[in-house]
């Protein structure tokens, strides 16, 4: 239920958040709330004590190149930025809707590791690397080692997300959430791909889902299988190979499957001849 | 004056979009206490005891059992089979076995965890397919809820044979508001019960049993949407709220969590639906047999009156000559179905349009082409033999094939959908939907209503409510029309039983055409009653009120006078089963990912004949809100139940409703052949809406992929089967 006699622990810089997160290991992290207070209201969280970064200052803004976003950024604030890839800004628009949107963090996303988190498989496929900072120090990881197990995250009990680094692309982002209706979807599958391509033949390829496993993941197999060689999207099939999709409430595993690949070899077929 | 036909505003409106209506939930009179249910967690099962944890502090909480009940253990409404709270046996999950109350809710939620129920647990059906033949009784001795049958002939053996089975499925009503109760112990001993509702007097009807006498009122607090979900179910609530309210001596509001009101609550039917149709090779149908079985749940409710109207529609707005219709309503141990918009039409007229494509396509014929040769007319019979009336069902057909000539509306495409290889189609369903109550229901019903003239002002007492379809601002506008003053002088009473009559529920399509005409003869008799009061034979009210000496407030009441013209044998069940009809035609226009079986929705064309439009923009509201209903059932909304008939996607996230987004571009367009009976000549339409999108969408996605789907819901995991179904076959 929303009511909770938890204590509230609020940051209101950097330093004193590392020193709270330090002195209070067992608090959960509250940003925008957006996943929090669900679970509150679902009797889905035992908080004995809450740690809010909301307006805590060192983890906000997006640099001027984009290659930088604070983990307190919302998904408004994502959707807007000239400078971000277009994939990530339409991954920002398919949030929720504007009222999650404006309260939901990138980092809140990425720290609450739901296997269908929106925006997740977009990081691996951008290989973004997270920063993570702690009173010892500071340490990135790369998203591609940050999801360990369901809800389960590379992160210290005395660790906080500072923000994530998208490297230099040569190539394209592309994004795609599967969520059966436009607005407060919840992804049943959720696919971030990137290809860079040179003469035909595939360079760099990253291809990453959401929702058809417990993390999201790499799709190393079909990776493996194309890079080097042209596009060959009949090679689609190789998806299985990853992904464990389950049947839950919202779909079925032979759905999940099934849509991962046929959206893989859309996309791939659409990659011929560039 | 006349207002009518005008789009004045809403009396609702600013006190909703400025937050300061007040629902039930925002009453808060002292010493309140917060209730909450403890519910069955098997589907048949024997109480073995119920026990209160011992480790818990119960100083503060009322709890309510069976035996607590004054009057009798039941919720009065058809049959008396529903208990108001388990006693001795569950007969389906989430059933109310004991209540709580608590100075705050979170305790009282607390609390119910803390009751401990013991079960012994029995034979359980969930197949209403198996439940006539079945060795477990759940109602009588063969879970027959209602039987019925329309004999009008039989095949004639000489015409082309289509037959096929059609499934619909449960859905929820999802009104905004959750259910919710207060009842209120006044100092007098008598008891206030306000709450989210649709019918005062179902309330009334049903409390006086529990409590053994009617030492209370029942008031509507403004209401956040029904759709039929607070027909019959807030009986429950609010015995349930009563009930702790007089055990603990303090007022008891019962709210529901949505997860609990989406496990607990009435939903829409779901039917078994197969035709057997006969028709010339040229597509003029010949004969019709309809087979139906609807599941009922573990109770009886309304089911055998929703039973009773799919009959009557399924056979759709087609001309037949001969027609033989059986359906049957069973009980199952799950929750009870009851009143869903529509109640029981969208079911029926499901089947019969998917049929129709189906004939349309087996015989080669063009879909439009095969119901052009078979709609109705005017003087044409119905599947009971009732000589039809101000039909409508071409002008409405021309009039959406006119609108859906127009280009469709470009649009962005979606963010996120990335690249999708869109297939697009275009379908066509028709619906007619009886308005009011079946047979001679609003005979017996008789519905009153009332006016008063308080100095130059009018008030009008009726038990309809306004549940945001826009009945407190029409009525007034009926009034003010028949009697040429402006709306703003005509106000509405409180929806209250201590004030106001008992007009009927708020249910069937018969608020503004029957409660309408009942309150436009008000307002007529209270013009004569004014002649007669000053000697004036004017007709002018302003003159008449100028020559009244009087300040005396003036009341006049008014029952509903059946419509001389009809007539209904309920024994054999012939005649005019309503007294008109509304008629509508459906075009929808859709795109679907043929990777994910997603289907977007681009436009919504639909021509509905409501007979009269007193307020077009309410009107068209409703028509719009409806289909966007009908869409949700046809392609998104699905019930997801455990082993136990449980319903598992209990939150907004995963029981899946269209937003705003979703919806389509609605072009709708209102055709008015008038009903003479109904006030300025209105018909119902509140239910009509639902009736027809989800054939269209259907027969859209047909043209768009070259699938057949018969069963609802068509989501995107069924498309996608279905695809693979048809790339193997």
């Amino acid at each position: 239920m929303l009511a909770s006699n938890a204590p509230v622990y609020t940051a209101k810089t950097l330093a004193q958040a590392l020193q709270l997160r330090a002195d209070h290991p067992e608090a959960v992290l509250l940003a925008g709330g957006t996943d929090v207070m669900v679970f509150l209201e679902a009797d889905r969280l035992e908080a004995p004590a809450f740690l809010n970064l909301w307006g805590c200052e060192g983890l906000h803004g997006i640099s001027e190149d984009g290659r930088k976003i604070g983990a307190l950024c919302t998904w408004a604030e994502l959707k807007e930025h000239p400078a971000l890839p277009m994939a990530l800004r339409a991954c920002a628009r398919t949030v929720g809707a504007a009222q999650i949107q404006a309260r939901g963090t990138v980092g809140g996303n990425i720290a609450n590791a739901s296997p269908a988190g929106d925006s997740l498989p977009l990081w691996l496929a951008a290989d973004a690397r997270f920063t993570l900072q702690s009173l010892r120090g500071r340490r990135e990881v790369a998203a591609s080692d940050f999801f360990l197990g369901y809800r389960k995250t590379a992160l210290a009990a005395d660790e906080i997300l500072v923000d994530i680094q998208l490297p230099v692309q040569k190539g394209e982002l592309y994004y795609k959430k599967v969520g059966t209706r436009l607005a407060q979807a919840i992804s049943k599958v959720v696919l971030g791909a990137y290809v860079h391509q040179e003469g035909g033949v595939v360079r760099e390829l990253r291809v990453a889902l959401g929702a058809v496993a417990p993390v999201p993941l790499r799709c190393r197999a079909l990776e493996e299988a194309l890079v080097g060689g042209p596009v060959r999207p009949e090679l689609a099939a190789l998806v299985h190979q990853d992904i464990r999709p389950i049947d839950d409430v919202r779909s079925s595993a032979h759905y999940r499957a099934k849509v991962a690949e046929n959206i893989l070899r859309t996309w791939l077929g659409s990659l011929r001849g560039c | 004056m006349m207002s009518i036909g005008k789009a004045v505003v809403r009396t609702d409106g600013r006190a909703k979009v400025t937050g300061q209506a007040i629902y039930v939930d925002d009453l808060r009179p002292e010493g309140c206490l917060y209730g909450a249910t403890v519910r069955s967690e098997r589907a048949h099962a024997r109480i073995l005891g119920i026990d209160l944890d011992p480790s818990f502090d119960w100083t503060d909480i009322t709890v309510v059992t069976a035996e607590d009940i004054p009057g009798e253990n039941v919720v009065a409404l058809m049959t008396d089979d529903q208990p108001v709270l388990v006693d001795g046996e569950c007969r389906h999950v989430m059933e109310a076995v004991a209540l709580v109350a608590a100075p705050t809710r979170e305790r009282a939620l607390q609390a119910a965890h803390r009751v401990q129920v013991r079960y012994e647990e029995l034979p359980v059906l969930l197949d209403p397919a198996q439940a006539e033949n079945s060795p477990i009784h759940i109602f009588g001795t063969d879970n027959v809820f209602k039987r019925l049958v329309i004999d009008r002939g039989t095949s004639t053996g000489m015409g082309v044979v289509h037959k096929a089975t059609y499934h619909t499925s449960l859905a929820e009503q999802l009104y905004i508001e959750p259910q919710g109760m207060l009842a209120i112990p006044e100092k007098d001993g008598s008891l206030t019960i306000i709450g989210s509702l649709q019918c005062p007097y179902y309330i009334h009807k049903a409390l006086k049993r529990v409590l053994g006498h009617s030492r209370f009122h029942v008031v509507q607090a403004v209401t956040g949407g029904g759709f039929g979900g607070k027909e019959e179910f807030p009986s429950m609530v609010a015995a349930h709220a009563t009930l702790l309210a007089i055990k603990s001596g303090r007022p008891v509001k019962m709210i529901y969590r949505r997860d609990e009101d989406l496990r607990a609550s009435t939903k829409r039917h779901p039917a078994i639906i197969q035709i057997t149709s006969e028709c010339t090779p040229e597509g003029e149908l010949l004969s019709w047999d309809a087979r139906i079985i609807v599941d009922g749940g573990a109770y009886n409710t309304l089911t055998p009156v929703v039973l009773s109207r799919l009959v009557l529609h399924v056979t759709g707005p087609y001309r037949i000559p001969k027609v033989h219709l059986e359906g049957v309503a069973v009980a199952t141990h799950t929750p009870p179905n009851g009143a869903y918009r529509g109640f029981g039409a969208p079911q029926a007229q499901w089947a019969v349009e998917r049929h129709m494509d189906r004939i349309a396509r087996e015989l080669g014929i063009d879909p439009l082409e095969l119901r052009r040769k078979n709609l109705l007319k005017d003087g044409d019979l119905t599947a009971t033999g009732g000589v039809l009336h101000d039909t409508a069902a071409f002008l409405v057909l021309e009039e959406a094939l006119e609108a859906a000539r127009a280009p469709l509306l470009q649009r962005a495409p979606p963010p996120g959908a990335g690249i999708a290889h869109w297939k697009r189609g275009r379908g066509l369903a028709l619906a007619f939907h009886g308005c009011g109550f079946t047979g001679n229901g609003e005979s017996w019903l008789k519905g009153k209503a009332a006016l008063e003239l308080v100095g130059s002002d009018l008030r009008i007492l009726t038990g309809s409510t306004d549940i945001g379809q826009g009945t407190d601002t029409i009525f007034p506008q009926i009034v003010a029309s028949e009697l040429g003053i402006p709306v703003e002088r005509v106000s509405m009473a409180p929806h209250d039983t201590a004030q106001v009559p008992d007009s009927g529920p708020t249910v069937a399509s018969r608020t503004t055409m029957v409660v309408g005409s009942v309150v436009q003869s008000c307002a007529k008799k209270l013009r004569l009653a004014l002649q007669a009061e000053t000697g004036l034979a004017s007709n002018n009210f302003a003159e008449l009120l100028a020559a009244r000496n009087s300040d005396a407030v003036l009341k006049v009441e008014h029952v509903y006078e059946p419509d001389a013209s009809i007539r209904w044998n309920d024994a054999d069940y012939s005649g005019d089963a309503y007294p008109t009809y509304g008629w509508s035609a459906n075009i929808v226009d859709l795109e679907v990912d043929p990777d994910t079986g997603e289907i977007r929705y681009l436009r919504l064309v639909t021509a509905t004949d409501v007979g009269r439009a007193i307020h077009p923009v309410l009107v068209s509201g409703q028509i719009e809100g409806g289909a966007l209903q009908a869409l949700g059932w046809a392609n998104l909304e699905e019930v997801v139940r455990d082993q136990h008939g449980c319903m598992r996607n209990d939150r907004l996230t995963n029981y899946i409703i269209p937003t705003s987004l979703d919806a389509p571009e609605m072009v709708t367009r209102l055709i008015e052949v008038p009903y003479a009976a109904g006030p300025f000549g209105a018909k119902g339409v509140g239910e009509l809406p639902l009736d027809a999108p989800a054939a269209a969408a259907a027969a859209a996605l047909e043209q768009a992929l070259g699938l057949v789907l018969d069963d609802l819901p068509m989501t995107p995991e069924r498309v996608l089967l279905a695809m693979e179904r048809g790339h193997a076959a």
